[in-house]
């Protein structure tokens, strides 16, 4: 059936099951190949994504849930949002591939909480794993987007 | 190796020559020669590293497989270096297999064992300066001067009376010179690039605004999407199954058996994940079906009554623990690990009747075609490869067996097809760090001093299963890694081997046996000390080999015991992390020192453990000596990611075995460090150094273990010999 819902600022009509993770619509339905895949059971947030301005994990969102919304993907975030702007500063990625829903991740935080601490760092971004270790810089990136508002 | 899980593909093709002087070589023998690249057009190549565009545009070829460790930015500033061109406007693209790529450290164009710079250091710097000697030679006929009177820099050549060409304008005439012979290379003195702190990642604009393109991102026309049922037991087999549901499901375009498991092949991966639940599939169990943890540990302990094989010995072990003041025993146990990078396993293949394109995140691409052609009836020359950025490798993709599953589907199929494995099946269908079983005995003098030292390992051999030649009366190079470069000055010395199969497939992880054999003696080192009431530094500094005897098997490290590094390493990081400072309750340092793939490291860890043994890092100090930095910026994301992969591992990482089939499949069951566990401070430093580079992307990863083992006695008196470091294990200690 068809649901219609608000992607990065365009309205998008796509024909799947309501069931389908948003995760793989964004993906295999509309081609963004940003939001990636990887545990499929919102443990690792690298889905994360934003609704209505909120970081969900994508894998875990069912697109019936999501008719009428508005979601915000890394491709969505424009490429110069400061989160993005503090990660290529610090040259955060090591592999990437986490690093779309570690971005997700922070710009919510950063929308929510102007200057995050240490603590609210770890529990916001506790949800993102990062098998290469980045976590010293992307700490270090969110202090500093925090600083470019 | 009876029980050992084969994949005839794959050995059908390799054959595995010995070692060769100067690194363990592993020298693929290629029954129908390597593929050439061939490069798009308007573009020159002076060689296989470097295309030059008539548009002036530089692109330099990455042969090595970037998973994060910076290949894609490293290898290019190498050949920048001398080509005499801007970082900034240069492109980079992967490289396809061919000879000229192969790795000479590792004998295959492939990717680990640290070795990507190492084997580069000299090799592409020569390619780079072997290309602008050929350009500046084009500008030079075309002005008729002489090629002395000419200068390149920053992609353009000038010479005699304000005569001015771009390499572009030159590229063609370039490609056709004399390749130089005598190609000098820059002093260091003379570095512009490399070692540059400014310098900038190459590939950090695409993955922070989610274009790069990960194996899993792949699309190609007309592709479908599979998802697959693999057997639960390791080394299991489909024995029947019923489709019949999976089959009617929406978008599923087939189920076909392959040799591995069952695949629903639909329109899209979600359409043909729901089907593949449906799927009703009757196990073989094979060999090791009813394999668990006591059969595994009865195993290893069984086997290591036998007495292995010696790798390294000196003096008379028996007669030195006879004549010591004081005994000390001990037995270290260390499980299988996963690999479990962030994108699970993925291949996209196009398998036609006279041709096949595998694109796929892969650590060894020159292995792909052989492996693909086996299983397709293709020759390897009609097997395209291309690789991708890899999300995340530690080891796991230097196995091909997921391009062979793909390769299959697409054959069995007729199109295109995406396999992408759940993180399930990823973590149940991945090759494991070896558990092993390490028994070390020590003899101590009256002051405390070791004069004889017993070192005994039982573990599964991963080169036995994988590169068998490479096996020499019953040692595996990579399994004696970071103990047969034992590095104190003990009189009478006995390290040996025993391999052992346990039914589970083990595989090369980040670092290999340095995580077995280096984390067992720098805790039992620190055992050591404490018997002999001494200070662990200053211990393990008064004990130092400065020698310079040959050690025979770990190819991949310096060769020769590194004493005097290793003693300023260790002093240094006993000044830089405070050590022997009054801590609180519950608070305690720990130290380790390791040479692996040339780099010594020293290390120390301070942890907080609770009332309840939970354990909490809270800084690392590390001291780094890996020669001339390359990367700066980036060698020390290295070191704060090695640091973090060993944490992950030594604080949470096991895989347990039951009903012959992996426990854990997921992030709740395999526990990795997350940013809340992450060392609020990691205080890393490089010895300033103009020797060759040694290898980054792995040792860090076994030194921060034995150094968190160490710093969890000092704070409360366990001394753990189980790992992981769990509230369990050291409450039970």
């Amino acid at each position: 059936m068809n649901i219609s819902f608000n992607v990065n600022g365009k309205q998008t009509s796509v024909d799947v099951p309501q069931d389908t993770p948003l995760l793989w619509v964004l993906r295999d339905t509309l081609g963004m190949t940003g939001t990636k895949f990887g545990c499929g059971k919102a443990l690792c947030g690298a889905c994360t994504v934003h609704l209505n301005g909120m970081a969900v994990r994508s894998c875990q969102t069912a697109i019936g849930s999501v008719a009428g919304q508005k979601v915000t993907t890394i491709e969505g975030l424009g490429g110069n949002h400061r989160v993005q702007k503090a990660w290529m500063k610090l040259d955060v990625p090591q592999c990437g591939y986490c690093q779309p829903g570690q971005m997700m991740s922070a710009a919510a935080l950063l929308a929510s909480n102007k200057n995050p601490s240490d603590s609210d760092i770890d529990a916001f971004m506790s949800g993102n794993i990062c098998r290469c270790g980045t976590y010293p810089r992307i700490r270090a990136a969110i202090k500093d987007a925090a600083k470019m508002a | 190796m009876e029980n050992m899980i084969k994949n005839e593909t794959r050995r059908d093709f390799l054959k595995v020559s010995g070692t060769v002087a100067g690194g363990l070589a592993l020298g693929f023998y290629l029954p129908n020669g390597p593929r050439v690249a061939r490069a798009a057009a308007p573009t020159h190549s002076p060689n296989a590293w470097v295309k030059i565009g008539t548009d002036n545009s530089i692109t330099i070829m990455c042969a090595r497989s970037e998973m994060g460790q910076d290949v894609y930015t490293s290898m290019p500033i190498l050949v920048a270096e001398e080509l005499e061109v801007d970082m900034s406007k240069i492109k980079v693209e992967f490289a396809p297999p061919a000879e000229v790529y192969i790795n000479a450290l590792l004998g295959g164009q492939l990717t680990g064992g640290s070795t990507s710079v190492r084997d580069a250091w000299e090799k592409l710097r020569k390619a780079g300066a072997s290309a602008r000697m050929m350009i500046v030679a084009a500008a030079a006929s075309d002005w008729n001067v002489d090629a002395g009177q000419c200068k390149a820099a920053n992609g353009m050549v000038t010479g005699p009376g304000g005569k001015k060409a771009t390499y572009g304008s030159l590229a063609a005439k370039a490609a056709t010179m004399e390749v130089p012979k005598d190609v000098p290379l820059k002093p260091s003195s003379q570095f512009k690039v490399i070692g540059n702190k400014a310098q900038k990642r190459l590939d950090t604009e695409a993955k922070v605004k989610g274009t790069a393109q990960f194996g899993i991102d792949t699309r190609v026309p007309g592709m479908l999407y599979a998802a697959v049922a693999m057997p639960p037991m390791i080394g299991g087999k489909v024995a029947s199954y019923d489709d019949s549901r999976a089959k009617n499901m929406p978008g599923v375009k087939a189920v076909v058996q392959y040799s591995r498991g069952v695949a629903v092949v639909a329109e899209s991966y979600w359409q043909a994940k729901k089907a593949k639940d449906l799927l009703l599939i009757q196990w073989d169990a094979g060999p090791n079906g009813d394999n668990d943890q006591k059969k595994i540990w009865d195993g290893l302990k069984t086997a290591s009554e036998q007495p292995g094989a010696v790798f390294r010995e000196h003096g008379n072990v028996e007669q030195g623990m006879g004549g010591a003041a004081k005994t000390v025993e001990s037995t270290y146990a260390l499980p299988f690990l996963s690999h479990s990078p962030m994108e699970p396993q993925n291949t996209t293949a196009d398998v036609r009747a006279d041709k096949a394109i595998i694109i796929t995140p892969t650590q060894f691409q020159q292995l792909v075609p052989h492996v693909v052609a086996g299983a397709t009836g293709l020759k390897p020359e009609q097997v395209e490869v291309h690789t991708t950025f890899l999300g995340g490798g530690f080891g796991r993709r230097v196995e091909v067996d997921y391009t062979i599953d793909a390769a299959e589907i697409s054959k069995a199929v007729g199109a295109p097809v995406k396999m992408v494995w759940s993180r399930e099946d990823d973590m149940t269908h991945d090759s494991y760090r070896p558990a092993s079983l390490m028994k070390l005995t020590a003899g101590l003098d009256a002051s405390g001093k070791p004069v004889a030292m017993r070192f005994h390992s039982t573990s599964p051999s991963i080169s036995a299963r994988l590169f068998p030649s490479i096996v020499k009366d019953g040692i595996d190079p990579f399994a004696v890694e970071g103990i047969d470069n034992y590095p104190y000055d003990t009189p009478n010395i006995k390290l040996t081997y025993q391999m052992h199969d346990a039914g589970v497939t083990p595989g090369y992880w980040r670092a290999v046996s340095h995580n077995l054999n280096a984390v067992a003696l720098e805790c039992f080192i620190d055992e050591l000390a404490s018997a002999a009431g001494k200070d662990p530094i200053q211990y393990r500094i008064d004990m130092m080999d400065m020698g310079s005897t040959k050690h025979q098997w770990s190819g991949l490290s310096a060769g020769v015991p590194v004493g005097a590094r290793m003693k300023r390493a260790l002093e240094e990081v006993r000044a830089k992390s405070g050590w022997g400072k009054k801590l609180g309750a519950g608070k305690g340092m720990g130290v380790a020192v390791m040479e692996g793939y040339n780099t010594v490291i020293a290390m120390v860890a301070e942890v907080t453990v609770s009332a309840d043994y939970d354990v909490s890092v809270d800084k690392v100090t590390a001291v780094v000596d890996a020669g001339t930095l390359v990367h700066p910026d980036q060698a020390l994301a290295q070191m704060q990611s090695t640091i973090n992969f060993g944490q992950s591992a030594c604080m949470w990482g096991e895989i347990t075995i039951k009903n012959g089939g992996v426990e854990q499949n997921n992030f709740d069951t395999y526990r990795v460090a997350r940013m809340n566990e992450n060392p609020r401070v990691l205080d890393i430093h490089f010895i300033k150094s103009d020797s060759t580079p040694g290898g980054l992307g792995e040792p860090g990863t076994a030194v921060i273990q034995p150094a968190i083992g160490n710093a969890i006695f000092a704070a409360c008196g366990k001394r753990v010999r189980s790992l992981p470091f769990t509230a369990e294990h050291i409450r039970s200690a």
